[in-house]
């Protein structure tokens, strides 16, 4: 029972992440309809630039935790943003209007791109970053395992849930929100009534992205190592989680990460932890095959 | 649409282009501050590992200054030359000039076949030349399997690769366990591949085009990780080792009493194995064209290529496309197979390490610069990169990125490849070759 509960809180820290990276994958398909192979890569971007802005940070003498990280999480974010527009400026938008898998293929291009560019940046090492959060409460101690809920987690959930809000917010009752929802519907509609869509789409990929950074942070916190290949996997999963939960919906990317958090660590907990990736891209094929819609999403109809 | 009549007055033109330059500063300056934001932290500061194991920062400002620079001279002459009368410039090749390359390309192929068949005689004393030819051809076959699927059926595999590794370790396990000759082995590792590519497409082929896309991409990862993963069975991480060379049709190629170059009275040279496994794969690839091309005809090549048009359209017809769809899978795996076979047996030694994600990328991108369906400009295109790898090598750590840049790059100015003519496989009275540009595809 106690051993259960450790794994739920993990899952649900792992599945915070996952969400906030499934965010920019069902947003952008939603609107453009591509799948932004690039955006895990983009998140491993975030959780870089998130570190090297936290050693400048002690390197200049910021040491007070706290305020460092809001500041590497504006910094990181922003960046991270800037990245995101760039890749749909250079390699997505003059591909609107060209074949079907032309844009996927040249995101993939992208996501080559941008994992050896930090590669190259910044070396092929593992990086390690020491704990910056430490300590913890014990929930639940008994004497063959005790129930541990660390600050780091905490902070993951909250933030993660903060960012939500915000977000939710941001799209439920803000002009932006309200010609992202329209495009999302009907592209050439929206367009013809006066919604600047290239503008929208560039500030979904900049959404996407900042998201991405965030997650980047969480990332980087909870496991105090990045590389320059964590993207790729993470990628695959968050995607899984968008498809699982709905694509196009964002309380269904939500609800999708946090499944696939879950199953994830509940599946190294209980079976095995070599095969917990073949899990996580098993759980892609079987919910691609038997709920293409997802669980929140709507069903396509296609047009003739 | 409203046109503005250009205004041939001396002073007119001076005034738009003083404006030009102008605007074309702000732009530069522009692109040069995102290319600040972009690299400010990722280039501007290195992290390394310090002698404690902290990483430590040392800042890399020149390297940023460059960067930053050549954006704004990269932003200053896209405006300045790029910027005016795109549409104009590009695409539109004059008639004659497209019939003429056409009429080369034609001798092209026979031209590249006779070239091939005499590069071992050519090149004989150049083992590196040799390797380096065998090398290609592999991406060729592995190319020419591929476009069945991607070019000719119109569906995306990212995990194609998945098949080339069934391939390889069957014939390993297979030959191991046996001790068969590599002539039996090889048709049976390429129909398992096929099977495999049977038991993937049955399920996902309902799936829409880019969904499809990413389900072979999790499938072939799937595959890698269980070869890393089954140590018993495939050696894990460290793969397999001293796997059955090929022999002449049961000769082997060994200094000994029996050893190929006794039994033909030629003196012992270990360039005759290079030679007859060059003739190998070009047979093999050979084969996998000569495949393609007949099946073209087939009415089962004429359904792959109108799926790829479209598939609403292909149902109304009556078509079966999950049927359509799956041959295609299962032949485009099947030659996978062969390649992986080959592959084993002229490594000798094979190891998950050869079956990553960025190999599918690799064929992918020859099929997709070869234009999608056009068995020579695969060729090209395979020759191109493999060969622009080679050529570059002491740039090894910045492989990776051109490869992917020029994949962006392709998509974005020749989405068509480099054969961006479709010649149609059904016509009416005179076989006329196309621009792919007026080839659309429909939803699928």
């Amino acid at each position: 029972m106690e051993y259960f509960v450790q794994q739920l809180i993990n899952g649900v820290t792992l599945g915070s992440i996952y969400g906030l990276i499934a965010i920019g994958y069902t947003m952008v398909y939603g609107i453009v309809g591509m799948i932004n192979f690039a955006h895990g890569d983009v998140f491993m971007v975030g959780s870089f630039v998130a570190l090297i802005a936290f050693l400048l940070l002690v390197s200049l003498g910021m040491t007070a935790v706290p305020l460092a990280l809001v500041v590497v999480l504006l910094v990181a974010m922003a960046l991270t943003a800037l990245y995101g527009w760039t890749v749909e400026r250079v390699a997505y938008r003059p591909l609107r209007h060209s074949f079907r898998l032309a844009p996927l293929i040249s995101a993939i291009g992208m996501s080559i791109v941008l994992q050896n560019y930090v590669q190259i940046a910044q070396g092929a090492r593992v990086k390690p970053l020491p704990p910056l959060i430490q300590g913890g409460f014990t929930l639940i101690s008994s004497p063959e395992f005790s129930v541990q809920l660390s600050n780091v987690q905490i902070i993951v959930v909250l933030t993660t849930l903060v960012v939500m809000v915000i977000f939710a917010w941001l799209v439920a009752n803000t002009r932006l929100g309200r010609d992202m929802r329209a495009c999302e519907q009907d592209l050439k509609m929206a367009s013809l009534l006066g919604v600047d869509t290239d503008r929208t789409i560039s500030l979904t990929f900049v959404l996407g992205a900042a998201l991405a950074a965030v997650a980047g942070i969480m990332y980087l916190l909870y496991y105090g190592v990045v590389d320059f290949f964590i993207g790729f996997v993470a990628g695959v999963k968050a995607f899984t989680a968008a498809v699982l939960g709905g694509i196009g919906s964002l309380p269904g990317a939500m609800l999708g990460g946090l499944l696939i958090g879950l199953i994830e660590t509940f599946w190294s907990a209980y079976f095995s932890v070599e095969y917990k990736d073949v899990a996580a891209f098993s759980i892609l094929i079987v919910v691609l095959i038997f709920l293409p819609t997802g669980i929140l999403g709507r069903p396509e109809i296609e047009k003739v | 649409m409203l046109y503005e009549p250009r205004a041939p007055s001396a002073a007119g033109i001076g005034l738009r282009s003083l404006r030009d330059i102008g605007g074309a500063f702000k732009s530069a300056a522009l692109t040069a501050l995102v290319a600040l934001g972009l690299f400010s932290l990722l280039i501007g500061e290195r992290t390394d590992q310090g002698p404690t194991g902290a990483l430590v920062l040392t800042p890399r400002l020149e390297v940023l200054a460059i960067l930053v620079a050549a954006a704004f001279v990269g932003g200053l002459v896209r405006a300045l030359v790029l910027g005016r009368d795109t549409a104009a410039a590009g695409g539109l090749v004059p008639h004659a000039a497209r019939e003429a390359a056409a009429r080369i390309g034609g001798l092209a192929g026979p031209a590249l076949l006779v070239f091939a068949l005499a590069t071992p005689l050519l090149f004989y004393h150049n083992r590196y030349l040799l390797d380096l030819a065998i090398q290609i051809l592999t991406y060729v076959m592995l190319g020419w399997g591929l476009n069945i699927v991607v070019g000719l059926a119109g569906l995306l595999d990212l995990g194609y690769v998945a098949f080339y590794a069934v391939g390889a370790y069957s014939y390993a396990l297979i030959s191991h366990a046996s001790g068969l000759s590599f002539w039996i082995c090889l048709p049976v590792a390429g129909m398992l591949a096929a099977c495999w590519g049977i038991l993937l497409g049955f399920p996902v082929l309902r799936l829409r085009g880019d969904y499809l896309a990413i389900v072979t991409l999790a499938f072939g990862e799937i595959i890698r990780l269980v070869l890393i993963n089954w140590q018993s069975l495939t050696g894990g991480p460290n793969g397999i080792a001293g796997i059955a060379r090929p022999s002449f049709f049961g000769i082997p190629f060994s200094p000994g009493e029996n050893g190929f170059a006794n039994v033909f009275g030629l003196e012992f040279s270990p360039t005759h194995r290079v030679v007859f496994l060059f003739y190998l794969i070009l047979a093999l690839a050979l084969l996998t064209n000569l495949v393609t091309v007949r099946l073209r005809r087939l009415p089962i090549g004429r359904a792959w290529e109108a799926l790829r048009e479209d598939e609403v359209a292909c149902r109304s017809l009556g078509l079966n496309t999950t049927n359509v769809k799956l041959t295609a899978f299962a032949m485009g795996a099947m030659f996978a197979g062969f390649a992986g076979s080959f592959f084993a047996t002229r490594q000798g030694f094979i190891s998950p390490e050869s079956f990553t994600f960025s190999e599918s990328a690799l064929v992918l991108a020859i099929v997709v610069l070869g234009g999608m369906g056009s068995q020579l400009g695969i060729v090209i295109a395979a020759v191109v990169m493999l060969g622009g790898f080679e050529l570059f090598r002491e740039f090894e750590q910045y492989r990776m990125l051109v490869f992917g840049l020029v994949m962006v790059a392709i998509m974005i100015f020749r989405p068509r490849g480099l054969v961006g003519t479709r010649v149609p496989s059904v016509f009416l009275a005179q076989r006329r070759a196309i621009a792919g540009d007026f080839v659309r595809e429909g939803h699928g």
